[in-house]
């Protein structure tokens, strides 16, 4: 494999991850987010700035990065989840651009240089090369996936699934909504942080740009185009996203509208996503594999 | 009666200018099954909405065996014991019957950080889930997603699902309404069952004979103020009751 092709899919695998969070958020507790990309941006931040200035190796900045993560989705996610719908949408769009503008603005995080020189990851006594990374990061990627299978069978799961079903009568039956969309919330922060933190190391180079709002919408669009509250729709969904602009290679320049319009396509045409219900992924998987379910 | 079970006093609650519901007080006995009646507009499901928590109260109390439970938020209402259905259906429509009562069961789990990561996919549950739902008489459409489910299924589906819950009170906003005689009848002996097994009723029904047949006593509203309570046959000779209510209702309904 070209060392072209092991990049391309290094950073398909960190954005699954991070969208496999979206989709905790979205898709298992209904809970609208366009600002997924600030958290993302907040655990790559804390590695970046955990690596270089505290010295700390990617395994132990790691945990910090993640729980820091989360910390930040429960402070701010305490508040935001109190509204419903499109008003949740417009408040987190708030959160990414005022995250963007702090990485922006305050000269500890880089300001509008950004942070470089951030380290190698460094495993079995040498640094981590493309291979090697890519390895990782799909061993990350299979973990996240690990644990939203097990979300998907535990109570907390179901939980979530009936608050995204109908929040009252969830209340009606001891589901707190304001605690089980706040689990979710910082459930799916983590993910993005795990993801922000490898996306760190990886670049080596993070700026305030990398984690604007387009971003929060191409990781919405791939969750759902790949299946929004499915198990591995979100990785579908960074595969498509993230090789579609690679094929066509002249669409880069219109990025936005691409996913804009492939956003209402799918809308439209195929409201669960290629692996939803009626999706087209898992009606063909349906003919390939008859009596399949997933 | 000793001790009520759920004590309502003084209930009010406007909205705006509009009183809904005017200082309202009843009771209801362990294991009885009260009535809740009046035209449309009189402040039932209001009523519904303040025990259940849905509704705060402007001003009155409720109390659920001596404990206040008014301003708590419904889902703490819920794990305290009092399970409700909802006039307009909801139920969790993409998840499959069975998975509906399920989620009903982890009642006992939702408000412990500690104990919700355990899973829920097992036999246990789903022999729980699979009883109640016969019960219901809904064993046959367990695997179905809820969302494609008739409306008489619903209603009883949102029983099956309330009945985790209710281990003290069971509140029905209207469950019988939209259904056809044979569905009643079957219905009617799930709400005799659920009180056998100890559990209270409060129903707010439309349906004038399952309202006479079912319950032991009635509390008629009229324009958010109690005008009557008792037992059936007497709240039916009641002049204010017949006035405000059963006298255009009920003889449209014998004719």
């Amino acid at each position: 494999m070209g060392g072209y092709l092991v990049t391309l899919a290094t950073l398909i695998s960190i954005q699954a991850i991070a969208a496999c969070g979206l989709n905790v958020i979205v898709g298992y507790a209904g809970q609208i987010s366009l600002g997924h990309a600030a958290f993302f941006g907040i655990g790559a931040y804390a590695a970046a700035l955990l690596g270089t200035q505290a010295g700390f190796s990617f395994w132990t900045a790691l945990p910090l990065a993640v729980a820091l993560t989360a910390g930040v989705g429960l402070l701010l996610g305490a508040p935001s989840l109190r509204v419903r719908e499109d008003f949740l949408a417009i408040t987190t769009i708030g959160i990414n651009f005022i995250v963007e503008a702090v990485f922006n603005n305050v000269e500890f995080f880089g300001g509008a240089l950004g942070i470089g020189n951030i380290p190698r990851i460094r495993a079995f006594g040498g640094p981590v090369g493309g291979a090697g990374m890519l390895a990782l990061c799909l061993g990350f990627l299979g973990l996240v996936v690990a644990a939203c299978a097990g979300l998907v069978r535990c109570w907390a799961g179901l939980a979530c699934f009936a608050l995204r079903e109908e929040e009252t009568a969830a209340a009606g039956i001891g589901i707190s909504p304001v605690r089980f969309k706040l689990l979710a919330f910082v459930i799916g922060s983590a993910m993005a942080g795990l993801g922000g933190a490898l996306y760190a190391h990886y670049m080596r180079f993070i700026g305030a740009g990398d984690f604007a709002f387009p971003l929060s919408v191409s990781m919405l669009t791939m969750v759902v185009v790949g299946g929004i509250g499915t198990l591995w729709g979100p990785v579908l969904g960074a595969a498509l996203i993230g090789l579609l602009p690679e094929v066509f290679r002249p669409l880069i320049d219109y990025r936005m509208l691409f996913y804009t319009t492939l956003l209402l396509l799918m809308i439209r045409f195929q409201p669960g996503g290629l692996l939803g219900d009626e999706g087209l992924a898992r009606r063909l998987l349906r003919k390939a594999i008859p009596g399949g379910r997933r | 009666m000793s001790e009520p079970l759920l004590r309502l006093s003084g209930l009010t609650r406007r909205f705006g200018g509009l009183t809904a519901l005017e200082a309202v007080d009843f009771a209801i006995g362990p294991g009885e099954i009260l009535g809740l009646i009046g035209p449309n507009g009189a402040g039932k499901t209001v009523c519904f909405h303040l025990i259940s928590g849905v509704l705060k109260p402007t001003a009155g109390e409720i109390h659920l065996e001596g404990r206040r439970i008014d301003g708590l938020p419904p889902h703490r209402i819920a794990r305290l014991g009092i399970g409700r259905t909802f006039q307009i259906v909801k139920p969790f429509a993409r998840l499959s019957a069975l998975e509906n009562v399920i989620a009903s069961q982890g009642i006992e789990r939702y408000g412990s950080l500690a104990r919700i990561w355990s899973s829920w996919t097992n036999a246990r549950e789903r022999e729980r889930a699979r009883r109640r739902l016969a019960e219901a008489g809904l064993a046959e459409v367990a695997p179905r997603p809820a969302g494609v489910l008739p409306l008489g299924h619903l209603r009883r589906l949102e029983i099956a699902r309330a009945l985790a819950a209710a281990r003290k009170l069971l509140l029905l906003d209207e469950s019988f309404s939209g259904l056809r005689h044979e569905e009643i009848v079957p219905l009617e002996t799930l709400v005799r069952r659920i009180r056998a097994a100890g559990v209270s009723v409060l129903l707010i029904e439309h349906n004038m004979r399952v309202a006479m047949g079912l319950c032991d006593r009635l509390v008629v509203l009229d324009h958010g103020r109690k005008i009557a309570e008792g037992p059936a046959a007497e709240v039916r000779r009641n002049p204010a009751v017949i006035e405000a209510y059963l006298g255009r209702r009920h003889a449209a309904d014998a004719a």
